[in-house]
């Protein structure tokens, strides 16, 4: 209890308090384990800086005590280039939502993935767009209805950590709202892992997406997350065949790889040397 | 102001070397003719200063991260042509809310479109003024020469980081990539006008009283930045009053420093009857042409030349519209300065366009034979 | 405006042009004279013109574009045939016989030079090729003070190459005071 109270007075701006997310949003639940996660990590809290895009999951910015920049829809991560070149001591946390990220955002997410620039990118996926009323993201998943999809969308959805993968990013983990615990421990370990690191939170909308397609209420929804989770260390023990439908969490690849502002800041020295 | 020998260089070069005098550090930005000589040249110099020069996979990127760079405490700058710096509006937009110091330069080239990428034009000025949405101000330059690139960019800087807003310099293709003697002042010796370091504890990122400094992020204030009208901590608003103060404040600060932002300069005749109102690359052919009728034959002439484009000098015109019967304004597009012009003379003088898009400068011939009409 | 003299130097990519334009507006900067330089971009100059201007002037120089040349160098036939039809009569037109072979109109004072041959035969390097022609265009116009303009040839040659500059430079006066070669209207060409 007393822990809690002490993240909520000096992490939390609670003159900002009540968000203005929904009731049965999972994205207060992620933001509560990211506060966790960063009191974990033992940061000065002058030393963190929280970037968000544009969406409901990125005004979470703005109820956090930290320096915070709430950026334009889609280009947190590119915003974030730019201020940890500028200044490579600070942590930068860069909250986006699915359609933030993987659409509008889709060219800085690989490329700061490339780069392996030392970001913390957590993406509250919800499988929607929340804000504008739930158009479908490229993060949909195939078949499901959105205000834009009102059939079901045709599209197939990115699997967001393979892409981090495919473009370089050196950690990828997985959490679930309904987990919270875990989450909180994914984001410790992608802040302290040097290099870009991905950290996809599902987190339900039942609003803008649960109710269009008969999910239920968050409680149900999270129960469903639940249910069809399954940790990395249990799906490698599992038969393929039974992993179809399970959402796989936990740390799904994690090595090292030269970062990219410690390169570039050697490689000045060494020239002037 | 001491200057050392004289040195022959490129515009594009004036233009970095300008941005590294007056202080910037961080350069981020993507390949587009005609402005690549500024990031090769950044790219060149920057790491030796201990400073970060950074190619962004695209120009959206690279405004943002300058944005971002300059929170952290850099003075940055980005280069682009009309293509980039139509991608580069949307954060444009985003530093003259969060009213965040840069610089961004737009070398212009033909358009629209791909147009021709390596022919001179005049026509971004209304995009430059009107790019990004919303009613906003904005500061844009102008240069005519070489060394006007090098010295207006210093005070592109400066003026960014005083008035805690973009300041865009429209170069032309003709000036950026044209090699010119200039005389530059010896590196150092320049005043860096710097934002105080000394923060009161009282600090707030949009104090209602005034303008206030930027403090960079990492130092335990712990503001808000977003593209949302916000509160004096930066938080955001939707409270009608308060977003009318907001947007009220934006425009304030320029109305106030005025004097500092419009540079123009009148060279001919006492009392003119004929005037040429122009600006970048097309300033040389009619000091050409100004040169010659009045230093030379003594006509009642005169160029009013605008090294600051936007906010428009309108004061300057009006008083120039009361002294002469005809404003000529020559300039590389379809007519956009032209309008303005009209504006303020208020029909106290007849304004008369002289236009080319044909991809080639306006030369002293063209103008010449204009003013020759209303000499007769 | 009676100061202003314009140097149209136009041939191939790869030919040094570009180069040899700023050797000699550094070299006119070096002699305190007022200078601008352009050069042609674009498709034309990745792929085979290349074109550009100086212009010289003891006063400012205003308008930057070159309109009436008094030198117009051609070191190839394409930029010869795009060029001459363009110039005023009085100018001074010096090509490369290695590679132009006229026509030349009586109009026009062209004069002839095995430039490209020379910098190869005299001094084993057909790259130098464009001092050497500032050499010929130098020593006919007398536009730069002979010294500052090696000066500064040495000065912007690439490490360990002044030297050889300087001599194509020197070699390009030799031909000059020679005089045009026999083959002013003749075709001499040497096979590319
Ligand atoms: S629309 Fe969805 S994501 Fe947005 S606040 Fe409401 S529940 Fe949360």
């Amino acid at each position: 209890m007393a822990l809690i109270e002490h993240l909520t007075q000096e992490y939390l701006r609670t003159k900002k308090l009540p968000h203005i997310w929904c009731p049965g949003c999972g994205n207060g639940i992620v933001t509560a384990a990211l506060i966790r996660a960063i009191e974990r990590t033992g940061y000065d809290q002058r030393d963190v800086v929280i970037v968000s895009g544009i969406g409901c999951s990125s005004r979470a910015a703005g109820y956090l005590n930290f320096n915070t920049l709430h950026t334009t829809h889609g280009r947190a991560l590119a915003f974030a280039t730019g201020l940890k070149m500028a200044r490579p001591e600070l942590k930068l946390f860069v909250i986006m939502g699915d359609g933030d990220c993987s659409a509008i955002g889709g060219n800085h997410f690989i490329h700061a993935a490339r780069r392996n620039i030392d970001l913390n990118a957590v993406i509250i996926n919800n499988h929607i767009y929340g804000m504008t009323g739930g158009q479908h993201s490229p993060l949909t998943p195939t078949g499901m209805k959105a205000t834009t999809a009102p059939r079901g969308t045709l599209e197939r959805p990115f699997d967001l950590l393979v892409l981090a993968r495919g473009a370089g990013a050196t950690f990828a983990a997985r959490g679930i709202a309904a987990q919270p615990r875990q989450l909180e421990q994914l984001i410790v370990r992608g802040a302290t892992h040097k290099g870009f690191s991905v950290v996809e939170a599902l987190s339900p909308c039942p609003i803008a997406y649960g109710r269009r397609n008969k999910l239920g209420g968050a409680v149900e929804m999270l129960r469903s997350m639940k249910d069809s989770s399954i940790s990395v260390e249990r799906a490698a023990e599992t038969e393929d065949a039974e992993l179809k439908d399970k959402t796989i969490t936990g740390v799904i690849y994690s090595f090292d790889a030269p970062e990219y502002a410690e390169e570039y800041y050697r490689s000045i020295s060494d020239n002037k040397g | 102001m001491p200057e050392t020998k004289p040195v022959l260089m490129q515009g594009n070069e004036a233009c970095a070397l300008g941005a590294i005098s007056a202080g910037v550090r961080f350069y981020a930005g993507y390949p587009i003719t005609p402005s690549t000589e500024i990031a090769e040249h950044m790219a060149e110099k920057l790491p030796d200063l201990g400073g970060v020069f950074i190619q962004m996979e695209d120009e959206i990127a690279s405004m943002a991260a300058i944005i971002g760079a300059s929170i952290g405490g850099m003075r940055t700058l980005t280069a682009t042509s009309g293509p980039g710096f139509s991608l580069k509006q949307e954060n444009i937009g985003y530093a003259i809310m969060a009213e965040i110091p840069c610089v961004v330069v737009n070398v212009q080239r033909m358009g629209p479109s791909t147009g021709v990428p390596t022919a001179p034009a005049q026509g971004d000025v209304m995009q430059a003024r009107w790019g990004t949405h919303g009613d906003h101000p904005i500061i844009v330059f102008s240069p005519a020469s070489v060394y006007e690139t090098y010295y207006l960019t210093i005070a592109a800087v400066n003026l960014s980081q005083k008035l805690r807003q973009p300041v865009i310099i429209l170069l032309d293709e003709v000036i950026g990539h044209m090699r010119e003697k200039v005389l530059i002042p010896e590196a150092g010796k320049l005043l860096v006008e710097k934002a105080s370091d000394l923060v009161p504890s009282d600090w707030k990122p949009y104090d209602e009283k005034g303008l206030t400094p930027l403090v960079p992020f990492g130092f335990g204030h712990y503001y808000h930045v977003t593209g949302l009208f916000h509160d004096q901590y930066g938080f955001p608003t939707g409270d009608p009053p308060q977003v009318e103060r907001a947007l009220d404040r934006l425009h304030h600060k320029l109305e106030k420093n005025r004097d500092e932002i419009i540079l123009t300069n009148y060279i001919g005749h006492k009392e003119p009857r004929v005037a040429i109102v122009t600006y970048g690359c097309t300033v040389r052919s009619a000091r050409a042409v100004v040169t010659k009728a009045y230093w030379q034959n003594r006509l009642p002439v005169g160029l009013l030349s605008l090294q600051t484009i936007w906010p428009f000098p309108a004061r300057e015109i009006e008083a120039l519209a009361k002294q002469v019967d005809v404003i000529i304004v020559p300039e590389m597009n379809m007519g956009q300065i032209v309008g303005e012009v009209e504006r303020y003379a208020r029909g106290q003088a007849e304004v008369i366009p002289l236009n080319r898009y044909d991809g080639e400068m306006i030369n002293p011939d063209q103008i010449y034979e204009q003013m020759g009409r209303w000499l007769s | 405006m009676e100061n202003r003299q314009e140097i149209l130097l136009t041939g191939a990519g790869g030919q040094g042009l570009i180069l040899a334009s700023i050797v000699l507006a550094e070299a006119a900067v070096n002699d305190n004279k007022n200078v601008v330089q352009t050069q042609s971009y674009g498709p034309e100059a990745r792929g085979g013109a290349s074109m550009a201007g100086v212009i010289i002037d003891i006063d400012t120089i205003e308008y930057p574009e070159v309109t009436r040349p008094a030198v117009l160098l051609c070191m190839n036939q394409a930029s010869f045939n795009k060029y001459l039809p363009k110039i005023e009569p009085g100018c001074t037109v010096i090509v490369d016989s290695t590679f132009v072979s006229g026509p030349f109109h009586k109009d026009y004072k062209v004069q002839s030079f095995p430039i490209t041959r020379m910098a190869k035969e005299k001094l084993g390097r057909d790259v130098v090729a464009n001092m050497l022609a500032l050499g010929v265009i130098n020593a006919a116009t007398g536009i730069v003070n002979r010294d500052i303009f090696r000066e500064s040839i040495f000065k912007l040659a690439p490490r360990g190459s002044g030297e050889l500059n300087q001599q194509a430079f020197d070699l390009g006066y030799h031909l000059y005071e020679e005089g045009p070669g026999q083959d002013v209207g003749i075709s001499v060409q040497t096979p590319q």
